[in-house]
């Protein structure tokens, strides 16, 4: 086709198109944009609900109440308690799950028949419902039969209580979340790895430049992009985490494992409170945002450092 | 990298051998107490050789489960068929939804496009319950909830944002150049897209139809909200089974062998698109 044709294809189509055309992008995504509004409406009722005295157990004494429902928080011990296990919990899960991942993209690093191998099977605990996977390692660490509890036992942890200890519930959670997601940060991070230019690696062994050189100044910086896009999705998730230990505690034992969503939930739910569960869900709305905007902000910059070096 | 020394090839076998048990045991065990009756299950301690039987999963299928106590009801197959039917509705629709308006998006710069793409993203980093909690109020008041159409009306907020980010980037790769000769030859914009483009991003419309569908099969917290015994999918089903039946750790077994197989042989079909499906393409640039 020569460029001629070309030019005349566009203009007969620009012709042709132009009663409809400029509708037609329009008419196409309108089933998306009323999607849209189904997600907007509810969230600007939630916006609202938080300003609000409102419980559906007392419905007349609903009402507007300002930022109540948000002061009130400040001196609840459970909102902080909440904030707190929250964030640990994030915390945990984000730094294991990426110094695993990046490890295990490193030793499949070599495209081998084996080492895709490995990494397809090991997308499966991704591809589980979180939901399902709590009850699989639930039956597995149950007091009574369950194996890891058996094996802990070999090792004198006679008493090993798991998700329904205090003091362990948090590393049982953590322990379920790290089976689930740690694939997740694997396979973007063995993406990112084989992408990477051959050169300086290359150069860099002609060179004899020590290994841990090449894995600190070399593959980690060019790498940084993916760690940033992979720990933000996974940090996100985490701070919002709800199927894993709702399945395993519904929070418990006790306020033990209270995240965010599993608060509102049961503050919804349980004590019909929508204000106040409106209001912890704006704050942990607002928490995303934040985390979200400063990693991408670095994810931007190390982007346009990136190219400038190329 | 190619001549390792030996304490590197040592490590290496040893780490990749301890990944694998970490990842695999967890679905090799609980496979292998789905085919356990209590007893052999309660054993102390367990034993890797054991007769294996099916009456776990006799009593899923058949819905009937005996126990010393009498006869339970299981509506466990119940669950399975609404995971299926809500997640292959929320998919078809999805797909009717979406892949006209990724095309849209790809081949039209106009503001709302952008717009519309950006509030779905950003679902993507909201709390679920955020929406959902407010909706189930809504859903009370207009009738929907309890209903099959509600449920896949809501899982469009997952199965809408990865179709349009995951084919609208197949239809950019597409030159429009093939479409207008197409059209210069006498054929409408309609032809042009179902007969052209369609086509042509094919392999990308599947994939995320598939992945699509693993990710509402394995969502939990919107049916948790929304549905009713009768309309739960196997996600919420499994958690309430496990309340029901107390100790019969055999059928819980095999229920959640059940829950997970057909995501997970998806997931082994599909692996190939994965990567990106799972960054909604973040990672492609």
């Amino acid at each position: 086709m020569s460029m001629l044709q070309l030019l005349q294809a566009n203009a007969l189509v620009g012709r042709k198109a132009r009663p409809r055309g400029r509708a037609l992008p329009y008419l196409l995504s309108l089933p998306a944009l009323l999607v849209c509004v189904a997600i907007i409406v509810p969230f600007v009722a939630a916006a609202v609900y938080s300003l609000q005295r409102y419980r559906l157990n007392l419905p007349y004494l609903r009402g507007f109440i300002g930022i109540q429902n948000y002061v009130d928080f400040l001196t609840d011990p459970a909102f902080w308690n909440t904030l707190r296990i929250s964030l640990v919990y994030t915390a945990l899960t984000v730094v294991i799950e990426l110094l695993l991942g990046l490890g295990i993209a490193l030793l499949l690093r070599r495209p081998t028949r084996f080492h895709n191998a490995v990494s397809i099977v090991l997308l499966l605990p991704l591809m589980t419902a979180p939901a399902i996977a709590a009850l699989m390692w639930k039956l597995m660490t149950n007091p009574g039969f369950g194996i890891l509890s058996y094996l802990v036992g070999l090792f004198g942890l006679t008493d090993f209580k798991w998700a329904s200890d205090p003091s362990t519930a948090l590393f049982t959670v953590v322990l379920v979340d790290v089976w689930v997601y740690t694939p997740f940060i694997m396979i973007l991070l063995l993406a990112g790895l084989r992408s990477l230019p051959r050169q300086p690696f290359e150069a860099a062994a002609l060179d004899g430049v020590p290994a841990t050189f090449v894995f600190f100044r070399i593959t980690l910086p060019m790498l940084a992009p993916y760690i940033i896009t992979a720990s933000l999705f996974r940090l996100l998730d985490s701070i919002q985490q709800f199927d894993i230990i709702y399945a395993m505690t519904q929070g418990g034992p006790g306020d033990r494992l209270m995240v965010f969503q599993v608060q509102a939930y049961l503050e919804f739910f349980q004590y019909t409170n929508v204000g106040r569960s409106a209001a912890l869900l704006m704050i942990l709305w607002v928490i995303t945002n934040i985390l979200s905007n400063i990693f991408i902000k670095n994810w931007l910059r190390l982007r346009a450092r990136a190219h400038s070096q190329a | 990298m190619e001549h390792e020394s030996l304490a590197g090839r040592i490590f290496r076998g040893v780490a990749l051998t301890l990944i694998l048990v970490f990842f695999m045991f967890p679905i090799a065990w609980i496979l292998l107490m789905s085919f356990q009756t209590n007893e052999q299950i309660l054993r102390i301690p367990p034993r890797l050789l054991f007769e294996p039987t099916l009456a776990n999963y006799e009593a899923l299928i058949s819905g009937q489960l005996h126990t010393a106590a009498g006869n339970l009801e299981i509506t466990f197959m119940r669950n399975l068929w609404n995971s299926l039917v809500l997640s292959s509705g929320a998919v078809a629709l999805a797909l009717l939804l979406g892949v006209p308006a990724a095309y849209a998006f790809a081949r039209f710069k106009f503001r709302l496009g952008e717009t519309i793409a950006f509030t779905l993203l950003s679902f993507r980093f909201a709390p679920p319950l955020l929406v959902l909690l407010p909706l189930s109020l809504y859903y009370q008041e207009l009738g929907l909830n309890d209903t099959y159409f509600g449920i896949v009306w809501v899982y469009q907020l997952i199965a809408l944002p990865l179709i349009l980010w995951i084919v609208r980037g197949y239809f950019e790769d597409i030159s429009p150049d093939i479409e207008h000769a197409y059209r210069l030859a006498g054929h409408s914009w309609r032809e042009a897209f179902t007969r052209i483009a369609v086509p042509l991003a094919g392999p990308g419309i599947a994939a995320a139809g598939l992945l699509s569908f693993i990710f509402c099969w394995n969502n939990f917290v919107f049916a948790l909200i929304l549905a009713s015994a009768d309309k739960q999918p196997v996600t919420v089903g499994a958690l309430a089974f496990v309340t029901a039946s107390g100790i019969q750790y055999g059928q819980i077994a095999a229920a959640i062998v059940l829950s997970v197989t057909p995501t997970l042989l998806l997931a082994l079909y599909a692996q190939r698109y994965l990567v990106e499906g799972l960054s909604l393409g973040a990672v492609k640039g």
